[in-house]
């Protein structure tokens, strides 16, 4: 009897201990409500992740916020406070993103978020982001647009901030490459026809259109424009990169550019480029988990994330404990200094006043052809 | 604009229109027939579009699952119902009715999903899973109470349809479908282009007006269903079972949002949360009809569908928000001239 209390104290103990050299992420997405058809692919690459995290054993507490920032909020402020987490990854949608930002910093636990967060927050010391931001992705788009002289240019996006950080985006590059924005249109994520919008767009006569929706609702006005006839051509933008965009499209799609990180197309670069040997790894361990094809480009930030995060604990271990005021204070002075880390959409690169530390190596431009991406050379 | 573009826009608004109109007559029929305000009524539009994509996948369409389980739920209930009141000699009729005919349609689409069925049958088949749906939701959630008040139906109605749209995740995933059209034709007729397909949403809605029209005004069923709309106590105190028209109007309810989800699902994308926006859609079309008449909430109906049209081409950025305004001064002009009942409904 005293040989097994002792037996069972021994192992409490050491459960105790491993306990407490783990290091707590938490992570929070939207898999369920209007950006699920996001959120779910961000959430699996956890499932596929190893168990350490820049060498030390790591757990990661997965929550959802049903797209919803009140909830990401409410989660943000729970996974600090009770569990304790060392890192807060997410949210994956851009106003639950957004609102967690206040949270880190009121909290002081570094956040790196797995989508674009809007301009304020982006300064914030604690946020980290992952996508490229919308200006870099549209500078690919817009130099396309120059090498090809179109001049006028009709947009077409969501009626919420995804839809403002594209035009935006666009806004930034139109004057040096000689664009006209002639037409600026809106629609929502659940919207059944565009009719009216598609109308108005075609009376200006662009010469290319472009859209700022994400996921399969990106397709409606693409669909839509070629059902009415349009020759011009159509640029997406780096939110409608999965195999289902593909789907609902159809044919209708065939031709359309959009910007992405190189991972979507890794097999096509050349082996000298620094994003393909993770793009590889990722996609490898990715699709052996969810089929051939699966990949896409929501998962892979949440990858991409998890390189980062790696690199920055392995450092901050070396100075602190995880759990404490101090470890986190350290994580997050590591994600500052994070240079040359070789993701699957970007080499990343952070400083001080660059909490995104993407450049122009982390976009390609791909074009539909046959259902599939195809890279543009 | 021109007399071109303002024609198109009314095309895009009348077939809008129409589907509205559908989901306008399915709310109207089941709140004057039970006092629901039936929020899941968009879901049925949703649950048809994505079965129908389901079948043309040749997947096993998920809504099976959410039938098999109301099914057994129903069954139960009516079960331990007859037997608490020795009623057993109901008992096979509701057998057939909760457990037989679902479980039929559920084998069908279990065993049938995989062959490539001809377009009609798929349409049929998703016709009958999600009329299934219809009766056993009433059974299961509406039933026990429906004699509770306009307020609490509505909050049952309201968790339903979250329940519902959750599934739909699970069931159908966070991808949108879009379906095969039922006809590749297009005319042009001046500067319009008729697709094929916008005539069966037109000929399919005024078919399914007219048919109600008929149901209504000709048959002992369709006057029963009237007689509980009109006065419920005293419809039964003429023989005429209430909980039986509710199952009806349910019933009725749940094909009409089918219906309208086969027509509208070619046309677009629709996702697992589409039914939420555009049932709040029809259910402006049937506030506007005043959630007893038929002909008004069709034409209200069609102009939300207008002004949606309309709207999007002016100020995209406020679409919706213009539509939804639009509910203003119409509840305005009701409570004006309509006498307050809620003494009633007590």
């Amino acid at each position: 009897m005293k040989k097994k209390s002792l037996i069972a104290l021994a192992l409490a103990s050491m459960v105790g201990l491993q306990a407490h050299a783990e290091v707590k992420v938490g992570v929070i997405v939207g898999a369920t409500g209007p950006g699920a058809s996001l959120g779910i692919p961000y959430k699996n690459t956890f499932s596929v992740l190893p168990k350490t995290l820049g060498g030390e054993a790591v757990q990661y507490i997965i929550m959802d916020d049903g797209t919803d920032p009140t909830n990401a909020v409410k989660h943000a402020r729970k996974l600090i406070t009770e569990d304790k987490v060392d890192l807060i990854i997410g949210s994956s949608s851009v106003p639950a993103a957004t609102s967690i930002t206040d949270i880190s910093s009121e909290l002081k636990t570094p956040q790196i978020a797995l989508s674009p967060v809007g301009p304020a927050a982006s300064k914030n010391p604690w946020v980290f982001t992952i996508p490229q931001p919308a200006s870099i992705m549209m500078g690919a788009v817009a130099d396309h647009m120059k090498a090809n002289n179109v001049k006028n240019v009709a947009y077409i996006g969501y009626s919420d901030a995804w839809g403002d950080l594209v035009l935006n985006g666009l806004k930034t590059h139109a004057d040096s490459a000689g664009v006209k924005i002639v037409a600026e249109e809106r629609y929502g994520r659940n919207d059944t026809s565009v009719a009216g919008q598609i109308l108005k767009i075609l009376a200006t006569n662009p010469d290319a259109v472009v859209m700022g929706g994400s996921g399969t609702p990106g397709a409606l006005p693409h669909v839509t424009l070629a059902e009415r006839g349009y020759k011009g051509k159509v640029y997406h933008n780096h939110g409608v990169i999965n195999k289902d965009f593909l789907r609902v499209g159809g044919k209708n799609i065939e031709g359309g550019f959009a910007p992405t990180g190189p991972v979507m197309v890794a097999e096509q670069l050349p082996d000298s480029n620094p994003t393909k040997k993770p793009s590889l790894e990722f996609i490898k361990s990715y699709e052996a988990s969810f089929g051939a094809g699966s990949r896409n480009a929501f998962a892979a930030y949440s990858y991409d994330a998890y390189l980062l995060a790696g690199n920055a604990v392995a450092e901050a271990s070396k100075k602190a404990k995880s759990g404490t005021p101090e470890f986190r204070q350290a994580l997050r002075d590591a994600l500052e200094r994070v240079k040359n880390v070789n993701g699957t959409h970007a080499v990343y690169n952070m400083t001080a006043t660059d909490h995104a530390g993407v450049d122009s190596r982390a976009r390609v431009l791909v074009v539909i052809e046959n259902g599939d991406w195809k890279l543009v050379k | 604009m021109d007399f071109t573009i303002a024609a198109l826009l009314t095309q895009d608004g009348v077939i809008t229109g129409a589907v509205y109109a559908l989901l306008a007559m399915g709310i109207v029929l089941v709140f004057s027939v039970t006092r629901v305000i039936f929020v899941p009524q968009g879901d049925y539009v949703a649950y048809a579009a994505l079965t129908m994509a389901a079948l043309q996948a040749g997947k096993t369409p998920g809504v099976i699952w959410l039938l098999l389980i109301l099914s057994v739920l129903a069954t139960l209930m009516e079960l331990t119902q007859h037997v608490r009141a020795k009623n057993l000699r109901k008992i096979p009729r509701a057998l057939t009715q909760y457990l037989g005919w679902p479980a039929l349609w559920i084998l069908l689409a279990y065993f049938l999903a995989p062959v490539q069925l001809p377009i009609y049958v798929q349409a049929a088949l998703t016709l009958a899973l999600v009329t299934c749906l219809g009766p056993l939701l009433y059974r299961v959630a509406f039933q026990p109470a429906a004699s509770a008040s306009v307020l609490v139906l509505l909050i049952i109605s309201v968790a339903v349809h979250l329940a519902i749209t959750g599934l739909g995740l699970i069931f159908f995933g966070p991808e949108g479908s879009r379906t095969t059209p039922y006809s590749d034709a297009r005319f042009s007729l001046g500067p319009l282009q008729i697709t094929g397909q916008s005539i069966w949403v037109l000929a399919a809605t005024a078919l399914a007006i007219v048919g109600l029209y008929l149901f209504f005004t000709h048959t002992l069923r369709g006057k029963a269903l009237q007689a509980t709309a009109i006065n419920r106590v005293g419809a039964q105190l003429m023989g005429i079972r209430s909980n039986e028209a509710g199952s009806q109007a349910f019933f009725l309810s749940a094909m009409i949002g089918g219906l309208s989800g086969l027509l509208i699902a070619p046309i677009t994308t629709i996702f697992y949360d589409t039914g939420f926006l555009i049932g709040l859609k029809g259910f402006v079309a049937a506030i506007v009809g005043g959630l007893f008449s038929y002909p008004l909430a069709a034409m209200g109906a069609l102009l939300v569908g207008l002004i949606e049209a309309f709207a999007s081409f002016w100020a995209s950025a406020f679409k919706e928000v213009l539509v939804f305004t639009l509910i203003l001064p119409v509840l305005l002009w009701r409570s004006l001239r309509a006498h307050h009942s809620e003494e009633d409904e007590e």
